[in-house]
């Protein structure tokens, strides 16, 4: 890894411009979170950690951004592959439908979700009419609601990395009589590794932190829906610094996971 | 004080014939004496978000009396209101959906003066037109196969709705709590839910979507909405004119077309 940063020479001398305005982007970064410090219960936070709602949140946090993130690898990818490697006719559309869930403010993400997947939904309202399976109040509406917010940073993360890889090793391979899948699989995956690895992460730190859609889609019951950011918005209601040690709460576990995922995977 | 002194007779006239249209309208009356009943500025109002299209309503009144005076509304759950202002948000009139939110605004020194009663609201079991659920009163609450949702008891609307419902002797089955009354009405709305319990005045807005259904009164709440002009408003005159004119019959009779009970 240092090897790699170490053979431009550069290391360790910016060009002077850059520091004053990195320090200020650090400090615009780190003040709110100072603030929030601060401001925290110290003393309940350990008797918080044992209240059945925060335990539940959490666990509903962590099992529904894993499962939306391992969603958006299996589906994420391939789609990344057909944006970067191929020309189809209405490309540039679908690059621009996968960008849109970015844009669109997560509220309004949720209430398409319920248009499309409510129980009288567009494929919704047949499938529970058909079935009695209704995606809404259940984790699977959580699921889906954050996987439809955080797959766009999987898919634009990996389509990048696929674009900047080079070509000279899958074309060795194919001339060397390798097939199109194992290409994909022994080389193309594991050179853009780094970048599925980013965007996994990205990913699955939007998903934990999503709100909008998923009270709007999903709804909101303890136990069964209220991930964290519920669970922070609803004390904030009541009880200030219960919400502010359940957002420290988020901000740990999202740290104790990123962390050594950065160092390992985004270094460079 | 900082309120001009010669303005001062002119808002006691004021005051008391708010709500008379002609109040601030008069310029002759301004050009006989020489001074001025015009209140003029701008004032913000924090209300909850179960007021909005009243006080939509009676602000546009309130200007049309005053055409010197703009109202800007700023409304959201009492709570977050609450919030805004004890962070020091520029507020000059705050009207909640229940006492507490105000009482704590009160302790914080926040009010001026004493809160008033606004006025009052129960709660209705709203079920989507055509009631699709079959939905006939609390008891249904507590049947698994409906989809049921309530307010999140962290907000008023949660909390009358879990007092209506322990008094009926029904324990709900939700299927979501709601972070405000206007999302539980937009699920009932759309048909994903079978029935919520929100505000009568929630189902008058709605119009046609929606379909109330009473709850006896020996069980229902009555809600008290407060109103006060806050110390740190910076139209200290204006703010109190405003709360004044929503207290006064023609205020009142805009905020009960709305579904809203007279203080």
């Amino acid at each position: 890894m240092s090897g790699r940063r170490g053979a431009t020479g550069q290391r360790g001398r910016p060009p002077w411009a850059l520091v004053p305005l990195a320090a200020l982007t650090v400090t615009f970064l780190l003040v709110p979170f100072v603030a929030l410090l601060q401001r925290a219960p110290w003393s309940g936070l350990a008797d918080l950690l044992r209240d059945p709602v925060v335990t539940d949140a959490l666990r509903l946090s962590l099992i529904s951004a894993c499962t939306a993130t391992v969603i958006s690898l299996v589906g994420g990818i391939p789609l990344a592959w057909m944006l970067a490697r191929t020309d189809f006719p209405g490309r540039s559309l679908v690059r621009a439908l996968v960008v849109l869930p970015m844009v669109l403010p997560p509220v309004v993400g949720g209430a398409a979700l319920l248009f499309a997947f409510g129980r009288r939904g567009l494929v919704g309202g047949p499938v529970y009419d058909g079935t009695g399976f209704l995606l809404p109040y259940s984790l699977w509406g959580v699921v889906a609601a954050n996987t439809f917010v955080a797959l766009p940073f999987l898919v634009v993360t990996v389509e990048a990395g696929l674009r900047s890889a080079n070509l000279r090793y899958e074309d060795a391979a194919a001339t060397l009589g390798a097939g199109r899948w194992m290409i994909f699989r022994r080389i193309t995956l594991p050179m853009t590794l780094p970048s599925v690895v980013a965007g996994a992460v990205l990913c699955w730190a939007r998903a934990l932190g999503e709100f909008g859609a998923t009270v709007t889609f999903a709804g909101n019951l303890q136990g069964r829906t209220q991930t964290m950011p519920l669970a922070v918005f609803l004390a904030l209601e009541s009880d200030r610094e219960a919400a502010i040690a359940l957002s420290l709460v988020l901000v740990a576990v999202s740290l104790a996971v990123l962390l050594p995922l950065r160092d390992r995977w985004l270094a460079a | 004080m900082l309120m001009p002194v010669r303005r001062l007779p002119a808002l006691v006239v004021c005051a008391a014939l708010v709500g008379a249209v002609a109040c601030g309208d008069d310029d002759t009356a301004d050009a006989a004496d020489g001074t001025t009943t015009d209140l003029a500025g701008t004032i913000t109002v924090f209300a909850a978000s179960s007021l909005t299209d009243a006080f939509e309503e009676a602000a546009e009144a309130f200007e049309q009396a005053y055409p010197d005076v703009t109202v800007e509304l700023n409304v959201a759950g009492s709570s977050a209101l609450r919030e805004q202002i004890l962070a020091g948000a520029p507020a000059d009139v705050f009207a909640a959906a229940n006492p507490s939110n105000m009482d704590q605004v009160a302790e914080a020194g926040e009010v001026d003066g004493d809160a008033e009663v606004l006025v009052h609201n129960s709660l209705e079991i709203a079920v989507a037109a055509g009631n699709p659920g079959g939905v006939e009163g609390l008891e249904d609450f507590a049947d698994d196969s409906l989809l049921i949702g309530l307010c999140a008891i962290e907000v008023p609307c949660g909390d009358f709705g879990r007092e209506v419902l322990a008094d009926a002797g029904v324990t709900p089955a939700p299927d979501t709590e709601e972070p405000d009354v206007r999302s539980l009405l937009t699920k009932v709305a759309s048909g994903d839910l079978d029935a919520g319990l929100v505000y009568a005045t929630d189902v008058e807005s709605a119009g046609d979507a929606v379909e109330g259904i009473a709850i006896p009164d020996d069980v229902n709440v009555v809600a008290d909405y407060p109103i006060a002009a806050l110390a740190g408003a910076g139209e200290p005159e204006i703010a109190a004119a405003f709360v004044d004119y929503l207290l006064s019959d023609d205020g009142q009779a805009i905020l009960t077309s709305y579904g809203f009970a007279p203080a």
